[in-house]
């Protein structure tokens, strides 16, 4: 386990996503490749002009979880380091919520790790989001399934 | 026994607070609070699908047994993705 934690980078912050943290803690000697992802506030989101995005978490819970990802793809693919980041609080359009890189010897493990690790982040820690747009507000969640139900009783009741 | 209750996001927002404590019977599960809240805010109720439970900051489902001090957190469907 000490050398897994050594190889794994969990970080939320309150700050602007600074890239260059997570491409140097991956960087490494038996590193052929290295694949990254950044997910950022785009304009607009199903019809709506989106203003902004405001994130929050469970302080603790969400980094636990993030843990518990990157101990995942250490398992599953050849990987040499990962590194996660996620942002809270006011992100504007173009601006970071979240950043994965992922060194490899190669990189086919690199890519599918990523794509992986940021498909879990979304899907299991707990972090919210709220969307801004232009003539109101609303928390997003899945828009199809059970979670679907949770965002049509909360715009009834916006209503 | 007495437990605290976490909310977040939007049900922070419609209960108009983060967090309560509450005293539950002795044997009480996830389940037992979640109709105690359901029972107090009867809107609630049709989000029980969408909603996950964590305690002491694991996932957890309805019939966990809940201990005296146990922070329990109610979980609206995060930032991207939904609960199976």
């Amino acid at each position: 386990m000490s050398d897994s934690h050594a190889r794994i980078l969990c970080t939320i912050t309150d700050h602007p996503i600074d890239m260059q943290v997570l491409t140097e803690f991956v960087a490494d000697p038996a590193a052929g490749a290295m694949a990254t992802f950044v997910g950022m506030t785009r304009n607009t989101n199903e019809g709506r002009q989106v203003v902004r995005l405001e994130y929050e978490c469970y302080p603790g819970m969400a980094e636990k979880e993030m843990g518990k990802i990157a101990e995942q793809v250490l398992t599953r693919w050849p990987v040499q380091k990962i590194a996660m980041m996620h942002r809270l609080g006011r992100v504007d359009i173009g601006e970071a919520s979240v950043a994965i890189a992922v060194s490899s010897g190669h990189r086919h493990a690199a890519f599918e790790a990523c794509h992986y690790a940021i498909n879990q982040l979304k899907e299991t820690v707990p972090i919210w989001k709220k969307e801004l747009y232009e003539g109101g507000e609303l928390w997003i969640g899945s828009q199809t399934g059970t979670a679907g139900a949770f965002q049509r009783v909360q715009e009834e009741n916006r209503a | 026994m007495r437990i605290r209750l976490r909310y977040f996001a939007s049900l922070r927002e419609r209960l108009k607070r983060s967090e309560d404590t509450l005293d539950v019977p002795a044997g009480a599960t996830v389940a037992t609070v979640w109709e105690m809240l359901t029972q107090a805010h009867p809107e609630l109720a049709p989000l029980e699908r969408a909603i996950a439970f964590a305690v002491a900051q694991e996932y957890v489902d309805k019939t966990h047994p809940l201990q005296d001090n146990d922070e329990l957190a109610f979980i609206p469907p995060v930032s991207g993705g939904s609960y199976v």
